[in-house]
């Protein structure tokens, strides 16, 4: 029998770890929703954004709110640089072919991560405590990353519903000729999205990597966990998206718990390959 | 106010409008009418931008608009209000009509646009934050009308906007166009139905098979037994 204390602590730890899921997820959501293309490389930008992390703070030593704030331009930057050169020459090609381009990407970014920085697992070290609640324990750092990736999914909100040109980004994914007889160049929003989706994945970047080690193939484990959580939440549905993250982080940590970290994973793929058969379109799917 | 010199267009290998020649003064209301596939949606479309114009000129107000992308021609005041109404249907009524006012020079008079379209379309200020895919085809076309005036323009482009109405709604909205223009806005619409349209513009063009075939006051060409047993069926 296990302790229910170890239990509740579980579902604590897959909560916070729910907020940096759906974080990562929003962002490639949001740039699928939008220009129509998946960004298979996304996490892999992630990680280029957990190394400059890594080197501001624990190599350059400088400030960790300054190393934060460079991972967000970082991704901001990446966003804007894959949309120019390989997403935009793209745009009305086969899917097949924007697949193959943003996957090649992906292969693209881990050797040259692997190549500049080797295969050494870097951490940042950052010296918080961990609180104890309750007789639960819960490490400070993902306390954090979860508060401040609910904060970024609320500006996010607040962007895209109360501005014009978040409102924009919402109408251009559902007509794109009549955006533009409102006056608002598609291209140009399609832009402003990209770096949208950078900065959350600057974000995500700088709240991961003080939780876990950063290395050339951090894409491999949660690059497919981001895009199943999409898919499971409805492609292009922000809200799905939202409440995905959470299902799959609670079976990942309660599961790993139950049985072991592994089989949290395995549980997690299970029941994500058995609702594609009961509901292919995601538990949330967006309506057409 | 707009003149289309000889404009040539269409798409790929296949021209839809050949030569056409087309003047609307300012304040003026004026109706383009034709059979299915004469040509009349390509026309809004290079007028708003949405199509390149491939030979002729298209100026507007004096300005030279030939070859100006959408985003860019309805800043200098031309809205168009495209076939099929293309309202953004998971967004709200509000959001709607917020994107019509995305310009930066409309969004300065947001407000006061705001209220003069929710004025003029009551139903719409009943439900800002209804879905507007939810909205009967009637109210969508008035959200399109209304989303067209929240740019704040001088010149309406309506593509067929009786399109899928019941003929109350047909009736009604009609109604509401010639509103429209008493509030000032010069109108150019495309319709089918003939009959009612000619009854609210003061000129109109025949445009058959890309080509204008015949031109001249409401009421004379709805005269004319050509036109009359062609178009209006009567």
């Amino acid at each position: 029998m296990i302790d229910p204390l170890f239990l509740l602590e579980a579902v604590v730890n897959g909560v916070l770890l729910g907020g940096v899921l759906a974080l990562l997820s929003l962002g490639l959501n949001l740039i699928f929703g939008v220009i129509d293309i998946v960004w298979i490389a996304y996490v892999d930008l992630v990680m280029l954004c957990m190394y400059a992390v890594y080197f501001m703070y624990t190599v350059y030593h400088w400030n960790i709110w300054v190393a934060g704030v460079t991972s967000v331009m970082a991704g901001v930057a990446l966003g804007v640089l894959v949309h120019l050169l390989i997403i935009s020459p793209i745009l009305s090609s086969p899917p097949i072919n924007q697949l193959l381009a943003t996957g090649g990407l992906l292969f693209f970014i881990q050797s040259f991560a692997t190549l500049l920085w080797g295969t050494d697992h870097r951490s940042v070290r950052v010296n918080l405590p961990v609180l104890e609640v309750g007789g639960i324990f819960i490490s400070f750092p993902r306390l954090i990353a979860f508060a401040l990736s609910i904060l970024a999914m609320l500006g996010l909100y607040l962007f895209l519903t109360r501005t014009f040109v978040g409102t924009a980004i919402r109408a251009v994914s559902q007509d794109r000729d009549a955006t533009a007889l409102m006056g608002a160049n598609p291209l140009r929003l399609y832009l402003v999205t990209s770096a949208v989706g950078g900065a959350m994945a600057g974000i995500a970047g700088a709240l991961l990597v003080i939780q876990y080690a950063v290395h050339p193939y951090f894409g491999g484990a949660f690059g497919p966990l981001t895009f199943m959580i999409c898919v499971l939440g409805g492609l292009g549905s922000m809200f799905g998206a939202f409440v995905a993250a959470f299902i799959m982080s609670q079976v990942i940590s309660v599961g790993g718990v139950l049985i072991s970290t592994e089989m949290g994973y395995v549980v997690a793929f299970v029941i994500f390959i058995v609702l594609m058969f009961v509901r292919p379109g995601g538990i949330f799917a967006k309506r057409t | 106010m707009l003149e289309l010199n000889r404009i040539t267009s269409g798409y790929g290998a296949f021209t839809a409008l050949w030569d056409v020649t087309v003047r609307v003064e300012a304040g003026e209301a004026v109706a383009v009418v034709g059979p299915n596939g004469a040509g009349k949606t390509t026309l809004m479309r290079v007028i708003s931008g949405l199509l390149p114009v491939r030979s002729g000129r298209l100026v507007f107000e004096g300005r030279d608009l030939t070859g100006e992308k959408a985003y860019d021609v309805v800043a200098h005041g031309i809205a168009h209000v495209p076939e099929g109404r293309r309202i953004f249907p998971a967004l709200t009524v509000g959001d709607n009509l917020k994107m019509g006012a995305f310009l930066p020079a409309a969004r300065k008079h947001y407000r006061e646009s705001l209220e003069r379209v929710y004025t003029l379309f009551p139903v719409l200020a009943e439900r800002p934050t209804q879905r507007a895919g939810s909205l009967s085809g009637g109210e969508q076309q008035m959200l399109a009308v209304g989303r067209a005036l929240m740019s704040r323009p001088k010149l309406i482009l309506l593509d067929e906007p009786s399109m899928g109405l019941a003929p109350v709604m047909v009736l009604r909205l009609f109604d509401l166009i010639r509103r429209v223009r008493e509030e000032g806005y010069t109108i150019l619409v495309v319709e089918q139905n003939v009959r009612q349209v000619l009854k609210i513009v003061d000129r109109a063009y025949l445009l058959e098979v890309g080509r204008i075939r015949m031109e001249g006051r409401a009421s004379e060409l709805a005269e004319q037994d050509f036109v009359r047993k062609a178009y209006v069926g009567a």
